[in-house]
């Protein structure tokens, strides 16, 4: 994963910086499955490796495939973004190691709540999805309707509602002149 | 790709058994891994690959822009209106015990119910956001 990032940022080709984007998303995948967090595993590899991929690569179609090469170095946002992830980094190391039993999460009221009784007051085993649809209702419906938010943006955005006759007529004129690489 | 008949044909298989997959996962979320938005996300991929192969005219005469604006806001409906329905018969918003006679196939139903909502939703609104990045081109 390492690996992939450093050539994604490396990399001037945006084709082959899409795809390391693809591997990297499936690698996160791989990392959930060995967690045992199958469900956020399966969104990863669906969205992440699948769709969001399809997207970029649909606007690499307009933009072209190479970037412009010469990048100079400014220090001050260089030195402030590293600052900032040394930062992160050093708040991870209060994090408990991962599956130790005596972790805050294990002795949580709510978690075993949540494990002995969700399958008997709902009869569906997968307690994520109880917990996602039953007991967690209401961020369940504000993510759909932020899905449904960001649908409705990027129609606004593209001119996807009935003005597309008139913005075909727009941009006829200006894209005439432009290469389109396939 | 007119000519790339293998492409066509293999994507003709797959089509199919990718819808039906979604639905397993959709239908099968309380159960097994899966849920509304990986379903939803796993038939818009299906269509996908419609476009892909066959071209974007030829899939939105399978599924109009239009209807899928109506169908992003039929799945936010169908959960929110779960949540009014359990409030007319006398729970709070959401609470699916009051769906059915007793409280556990409430919340079986209600789980799935809401779930098939999720999945509309993203499964449309994700196929409109490619229809019209793919629609780009096509303005050209």
């Amino acid at each position: 994963m390492f690996i992939c990032v450093i050539g994604i940022s490396l990399l001037r080709n945006l084709f082959a910086g899409a795809i390391l984007l693809s591997v990297y998303s499936l690698l996160a995948a791989c990392l959930f499955i060995i967690m045992d967090a199958v469900d956020v595993a399966f969104t990863e590899a669906a969205v992440g490796a699948g769709i969001s991929t399809i997207l970029v690569l649909a606007t690499i179609l307009y933009t072209g495939q190479e970037c412009q090469r010469h990048i100079k170095i400014k220090w001050a946002p260089l030195v402030l973004s590293l600052a900032v992830g040394g930062l992160l980094i050093y708040g991870t190391m209060d994090i408990p190691a991962y599956g130790k039993k005596d972790n805050p999460i294990h002795q949580y009221k709510v978690t075993k709540n949540y494990l002995e009784k969700s399958q008997k007051e709902t009869g569906a085993p997968n307690i994520v999805t109880v917990i996602l649809a039953s007991k967690r209702g209401y961020d369940t419906l504000g993510e759909v309707v932020v899905v449904f938010c960001a649908g409705i943006g990027v129609l606004l955005l593209l001119g996807g509602f009935k003005r597309k006759s008139k913005n075909k007529l727009n941009t006829t004129n200006e894209t005439d002149n432009e290469e389109v690489p396939s | 790709m007119k000519h790339h008949i293998i492409l066509r044909i293999v994507s003709k298989i797959l089509i199919p058994i990718i819808m039906l997959f979604a639905l397993y996962v959709q239908f099968h979320g309380d159960f097994g891994p899966g849920g509304g938005f990986q379903a939803g996300v796993i038939f818009a991929s299906a269509l996908i690959l419609h476009v892909l192969v066959f071209g974007l005219e030829n899939t939105q005469k399978v599924i109009k822009s239009t209807t899928l604006q109506i169908f992003a806001a039929l799945g936010v409906l169908i959960f929110a209106g779960v949540g009014v329905v359990t409030m007319l018969l006398g729970g709070e918003f959401l609470n699916y015990n009051y769906l059915a006679k007793s409280a556990v196939s409430g919340q079986h139903l209600g789980i799935l119910i809401i779930e098939l909502g999720v999945g509309i939703t993203v499964a449309s609104v994700i196929l409109l956001i490619f229809y019209h990045f793919a629609g780009l081109k096509a303005d050209d």
